[in-house]
């Protein structure tokens, strides 16, 4: 290979109390797909990020193609040929398309030029979209495709992508990929992250890897397994979770023709569903986010009632009740977004768990609370799940996303559920917290509860259900038996089986 | 009840001039808005503006100089506002309604000895021709140039806002402040300009009711124009012909209003005194109904190391 595109010397950073990065170095070569490995806190982002010229580092240097770079806003990076596609899309949710695109531009066209250029990019990489549609109104698909083509009517050098794929169906990775191999063959180096390890084996040509702000290795990816990956990211020998044969029991949670309209305006209704679960077992539901995952599990938990039949536990009906009364009977549930529907953000540990456990722990008596026993249950659970905290006593906004997430759903699996719901169990968590989360779900399986597993993470759902389905537009697919699945036929489960045409647009 | 005496020539004439103080304050706040800053304190902006030109315009003698005045008098006051709430990241809220209550304390003080003076009078848009023409001239060319200032601000905004790359990037602004600044533009500087501009705006509405509607200084004579703006804002769901549309019913209203109360309507003088406000809300309400959304990032503190 030639001169690298970017060259990485050194670079430090440090925040208060924390050194994001220290002595990173690698360089990214043009026309390949450079992955960047490591746990959730490892340093990726903030490397990413001087890269990008949000932050400036405190020491070491960048090359770019030969000369020396030290972008101080993302302005100039731009100018230097550097784009970034973001991992939460930073879009402009009530503009359309052009006028998104435009403002990441430093000097766009006039927009009816504009929209012109949108369309023959949009068709060269075979990434459809209409120029004047609502950014808004699009899917989240559709949405990468504005930040994807935004970067390259840039005509970038180096293009980073920050989790491309965490939102996407399995079809639409595969027209990503696509879009990204033609790139390299251009000639343009991309940096790309992501937790997903299968696809960076299947995608990338080297992959740099990052624990607790430091490189510790670098490797060529196709050769080497993912679970040596995810050791390296880690640091020590990873426990895949184990299933262990278990008979299944009586069927504990029943959905009868569960149909329900949505409360929010942009919410997907429900349209009957009907499903059980068996005590022991553990049914996965997968489905691109917006395809009516939110409404069910909130008809699970009892936020939405619906009528009395449609929901049936231990064969009695409970679609009347509400959460409190679910609660009391054993059907628990965890909500996907940790901060403000499963957590209290401002909230401490203790009145976290005071908030879903006083009912089946009895931390209250008479109606008054008994924060001694809340917070030895707190402790509790922060000791059994390993949940990186100073004490019970922080404020759950304080926790990182993974260690939130696994006091979260210890919180419910220490209620002892009969019938436990999980939405997302390991959104945005690292790869040994998640083993650990996917294994106390197993554990507790094993134990005989029913439990509901609701994610977009294909891999995980494979690795604990033992039935599949999936939900698109509000309506669920037969569900069938993991062990006879291939991912291909997942994907058309999840694009809708009834209409194929939907799931390549 | 004598409604002869009603001129429909000379009630079209002051609609315009009645309107142009909420038009202003008005049209600032929802490029303020636009930004995704919410400041309430619109009617302290606007009674300091008042003060602070009738107080130079009387001094100086030049009612345009008071003008001027007056838009930095409310920039001033809004300066403070930014101030506290883009550096100090204070709450909106709490920081405008401050404002609002520091701005009648401060316009009282400075307003001592101006109580009954009388300011220099304004010039008129004089077209020969034009402003000669009978009944249309008399409404649309022979008004004060402070009321096609207030058009000619509305045009522009609505201009920039739709057309430009700096309107572009504002609205980008008050839509997502994060990802504005993951692109890279200056959420806390353009946040501080689009204030700066919406306390202008205010100040120089003020101006306009103690130097043109009354004209002279009495204390608290904004009397709560400023609230309506906020509302006429909200309602006229921040697009700007919006406001002008929902400026001049409120000022028709309240033309006829005063108009039917002279003529001695049979209707107790109250309830023709809460038409305006009625009527105004209620046409923008039910015009509001279509899908248009507030700026996204509308009140919301940004904070650029999140």
């Amino acid at each position: 290979m030639t001169a690298p595109v970017l060259s990485i010397k050194g670079l430090t950073k440090a925040y208060p109390g924390v050194v994001a990065n220290s002595d990173v170095s690698f360089d990214v070569y043009a026309g390949e797909v450079h992955a960047l490995l490591g746990e959730n806190g490892a340093g990726k982002s903030t490397l990413v990020k001087m890269i990008y010229g949000l932050v400036q580092p405190d020491a070491g240097t960048m090359t770019l193609e030969g000369k020396p770079y030290a972008p101080t806003e993302p302005r100039a990076a731009r100018a230097a040929g550097v784009a970034m596609v973001f991992q939460h899309f930073s879009l402009f949710d009530a503009m359309n398309v052009a006028e998104n695109i435009a403002l990441g531009m430093e000097n766009p066209p006039r927009l009816a030029d504009l929209a012109g250029r949108i369309r023959d990019v949009s068709e060269t990489y075979g990434l459809p979209l209409d120029p004047f549609r609502i950014v808004g109104d699009l899917s989240a698909g559709e949405r990468q495709r504005v930040e994807i083509i935004r970067c390259l009517l840039q005509d970038p050098r180096l293009l980073i992508m920050d989790e491309p794929t965490s939102v996407l169906t399995p079809q639409e990775v595969e027209i990503l990929f696509l879009t990204l191999r033609k790139l390299t063959a251009e000639g343009v180096a991309i940096l790309y992250i992501s937790h997903k390890l299968e696809e960076i084996r299947t995608l990338c040509d080297t992959a740099t890897i990052l624990r607790l702000g430091k490189k510790v290795a670098t490797c060529t990816p196709s050769e080497t397994t993912a679970r040596e990956l995810a050791e390296m990211m880690v640091g020590t020998v990873l426990h895949t979770p184990e299933r262990s044969g278990r008979a299944l029991g009586e069927v504990a949670l029943e959905l009868r023709g569960l149909s329900l309209r949505s409360p929010s305006a942009f919410g997907c209704a429900l349209k009957d569903i009907s499903l059980s679960v068996r005590q022991g077992e553990v049914l996965g539901l997968g489905g691109v986010a917006g395809n009516g995952q939110d409404e069910l599990l909130g008809a699970l938990s009892g936020e939405l009632r619906s009528a009395p039949d449609m929901v049936r536990m231990h064969d009695q009906p409970v679609g009347m009740l509400g959460p409190m009364e679910r609660r009391r009977i054993g059907l628990l549930c965890a909500p996907e977004e940790r901060l403000g529907h499963a957590a209290a953000p401002d909230m401490s540990l203790t009145e976290n768990a005071m908030l879903t456990g006083s009912q089946r722990e009895g931390l209250e008596r008479r109606g008054f609370l008994d924060w001694g026993r809340a917070q030895s249950f707190a402790e509790a659970i922060i000791t059994r799940f390993d949940v990186r905290t100073p004490g019970a006593a922080n404020a759950a906004r304080s926790l990182s996303g993974g260690n939130l997430q696994k006091f979260v759903i210890g919180r419910e699996v220490m209620q002892r559920p009969e019938v436990l719901v999980v939405n997302q169990p390991t959104w945005g968590v690292d790869a040994s917290a998640a083993a650990a989360i996917r294994q106390a779900l197993l554990d507790l399986a094993a134990g005989g509860t029913a439990l509901v597993v609701i994610s977009q993470d294909l891999d995980e759902l494979m690795e604990i259900a033992d039935r599949f389905g999936a939900l698109n537009e509000g309506r669920l697919s037969a569900i069938r038996p993991t062990s006879e699945l291939s991912i291909d036929e997942i994907g058309l489960m999840m694009g809708g089986a009834h209409d194929m045409a939907v799931a390549h647009v | 009840m004598d409604l002869s005496s009603i001129n429909l020539v000379l009630l079209l004439a002051s609609l315009m001039v009645a309107a142009t103080p909420l038009l202003l304050a008005a049209i600032g706040e929802l490029v303020v808005e636009r930004a995704g800053v919410l400041n309430l304190g619109v009617e302290g902006m606007m009674i300091t503006g008042a003060i602070c030109g009738f107080a130079i315009s009387v001094n100086t003698g030049n009612p345009l100089l008071g003008v001027v005045a007056a838009a930095l008098g409310g920039a001033a006051l809004a300066l403070v506002f930014a101030a506290l709430t883009q550096l100090a990241l204070a709450n909106q809220v709490a920081s405008g309604l401050g404002l609002t209550l520091f701005g009648l304390g401060l316009s009282a003080l400075i307003g001592q000895g101006y109580q009954g003076v009388r300011p220099p009078s304004f010039p008129r848009l004089s077209i020969p021709g034009l402003s000669d023409l009978p009944v249309v001239g008399r409404i649309l060319f022979s008004h004060d140039l402070m009321v096609y200032f207030g058009l000619l601000v509305v045009a522009a905004v609505w201009f920039m806002l739709k057309y430009t790359r700096a309107g572009l990037i504002l609205r980008a602004v008050g839509e997502n402040h994060d990802a504005a600044h993951a692109l890279g533009y200056k959420v806390k500087r353009i946040r501080i300009m689009a204030i700066l501009f919406g306390g202008a705006c205010a100040g120089m509405g003020g101006a306009y009711i103690s130097l043109i509607r009354v004209p002279q200084w009495t204390e608290g004579m904004t009397a709560g124009i400023g609230w309506i703006a906020l509302a006429l804002v909200v309602f006229a769901s921040w697009k700007p012909w919006r406001v002008l549309l929902g400026a001049y019913l409120f000022g028709g209203v309240t033309v006829i209003q005063l108009n039917l109360q002279a003529a001695g309507v049979a209707i107790p003088v109250e309830y023709l005194a809460m038409s305006p406000y009625l009527i105004t809300i209620l046409v923008l309400v039910i015009m509001s109904a279509d899908k248009s959304k507030a700026p996204a990032s509308l009140g919301r503190i940004f904070h650029a190391s999140r």
